[in-house]
């Protein structure tokens, strides 16, 4: 960790028209519906920034993104290309079409005020999390505590071990890497930029995302 | 003969006292199962295969399950029953004790950072926390039917029962955990089935706070045998007390003591 901070603000990691450009602040949170075949290029513009990330179903959000579904289908506990986020009736909500980290992480979940206090203590119960970040994101959309579900941690780096020992360590990711994903069909997704200062998802130094959408 | 209303409910009533393989068991202490040293029974069911099941417990309710036959898989999904809205939270369940396996002394926490209910006592150790429940699709794909009503429901269609009765919609079934078929994480991420410990085995739950659990007794998802074996699962429960500074798991880590300081304060701020 330094204190000069090298951003990367790189391009789309899938050509096309881009329909959709944001940039994230630390600690903010996103959220956009990605169409059908249309493809979202997620930046880790300062390195090592998990984006946590919800899926929905833009047209019934009852349906929306399942770890254990998308684990389960693909046998594996990691996300890499080709991995299928699949929805918690097995249906692809988008797929990953490519990604330039080893592995990305879906079962570390998110942070929040309240386990906060449990990895690290009732000190600091006052920081910002991603379930507050979900929150205010999904309220936008009609969605509630109800619909927080287990999520994607785009750029951190959750191994399991032998011994079932797990997790957050030093990422693997840098300046300028990205993830890809397809929407499969129309997708509500929303991001908190993880604003976590406590371990080592951020590199304990919070930096912007940029999303980018094209349609290809 | 049902052809008056005397007659039907003659018939009807003929068809009482008797007992079936999978049934509750009223009261509760006068299951055949009763579990050794326990008196008073509170809850006693043997769930069916490809059955499902659902309770609401008192705080420090201790809750057993039994596999007889080693082919039972006991899909669970707790939840606050005071406050619906707090419930099992997988991804904290495995990241804040560092473990992805789980086992006697595990609890299963909820996104509000308290344990709804802690693993006790486990004779088996073959569970599995990643790959949830089956879903319709899945079912389909594999047995070639998914019906709820059919021969081989999927876990999922048995949870939308089980919660509806609770008031509980589709959006409130959060990824469940699954009890006496294991699975293990290679060094790729890669799934290995472990299946079963074998025929007999026991977990046993303590609710640390009133507690909604949904139960779905169905084959885990990556079961690899490609007929629907399921097994009878045997549930029993009684009035214990919840975990507290007396019992060693209280201060077993900075991160359980946390948590049950966290339930404690909860219960005892509503007057539980
Ligand atoms: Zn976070």
């Amino acid at each position: 960790m330094t204190s000069t901070m090298s951003l990367d603000w790189s391009e789309p990691l899938v050509p096309g028209e881009v329909v959709l450009d944001d940039r994230v602040a630390p600690n903010a949170s996103w959220s956009a519906v990605v169409r059908a075949g249309h493809v979202l290029t997620i930046v880790d513009v300062g390195g090592n920034q998990s984006g946590d990330c919800l899926l929905y179903n833009a047209a019934d959000t009852e349906e929306r993104y399942s770890v254990p579904d998308t684990l389960a289908w693909q046998g594996n506990a990691y996300v890499r290309t080709d991995t299928v986020l699949r929805s918690n009736l097995g249906n692809p909500l988008m797929t990953v079409v490519g990604n330039e980290i080893d592995r990305q992480d879906t079962i570390g979940g998110a942070c929040s005020k309240e386990s906060n206090t449990l990895r690290y203590g009732h000190h600091v119960m006052f920081h910002h999390g991603c379930r507050e970040n979900f929150l205010s994101e999904g309220a936008k959309h009609g969605l509630g505590l109800r619909d927080l579900v287990s999520n994607l941690n785009w750029f951190m780096n959750v191994p399991v071990e032998a011994d079932g020992a797990l997790g957050i360590v030093d990422g693997m990711s840098a300046p300028g890497k990205r993830v890809a994903v397809r929407a499969d069909t129309d997708v509500l997704v929303l991001v908190s930029n993880c604003p976590q200062m406590n371990n080592p998802c951020n590199d304990f130094n919070p930096t912007p995302l940029r999303m980018i959408v094209v349609s290809p | 003969m049902t052809d008056s209303v005397l007659n039907a409910r003659a018939d009807a009533r003929a068809r009482g006292g008797q007992t079936s393989e999978w049934m509750p068991y009223l009261p509760a202490s006068s299951s055949p199962y009763r579990p050794l040293g326990v008196e008073a029974l509170t809850w006693a069911e043997t769930v069916a295969p490809g059955g499902y099941t659902h309770k609401v417990l008192a705080r420090g309710t201790r809750i057993r399950f039994d596999d007889p036959t080693g082919d039972a898989c006991a899909h669970v999904i707790v939840y606050n029953a005071l406050e619906t809205v707090e419930r099992l939270n997988v991804a904290d369940t495995v990241k804040i004790p560092w473990q992805a396996y789980l086992g006697a002394g595990h609890p299963l926490l909820s996104g509000d950072g308290r344990v709804l209910a802690t693993i006790v006592e486990d004779t088996s150790g073959h569970h599995d926390a990643f790959c949830g429940t089956t879903t319709e699709a899945w079912n389909q794909r594999k047995y070639g039917d998914a019906r709820p009503e059919g021969p081989s429901p999927a876990g999922r269609s048995l949870f939308v029962k089980a919660a509806a009765k609770h008031g509980l919609a589709p959006r409130d079934l959060p990824p469940s955990v699954s009890f006496f078929q294991g699975i293990r994480v290679d060094a790729d991420g890669a799934f290995e089935w472990r299946g079963s410990a074998g025929e007999g085995t026991s977990v046993e739950l303590l609710a640390e706070l009133p507690l909604l659990i949904l139960v779905a007794n169905v084959p885990h998802p990556l079961d690899p045998r490609p007929d629907y074996v399921a097994g009878p699962l045997r549930v029993h429960a009684w009035r214990s007390a919840p975990t507290g500074p007396d019992d060693d798991r209280f201060q077993a880590t900075p991160e359980a003591h946390r948590a049950y300081l966290n339930t404690i304060d909860y219960a005892e701020a509503r007057g539980l």
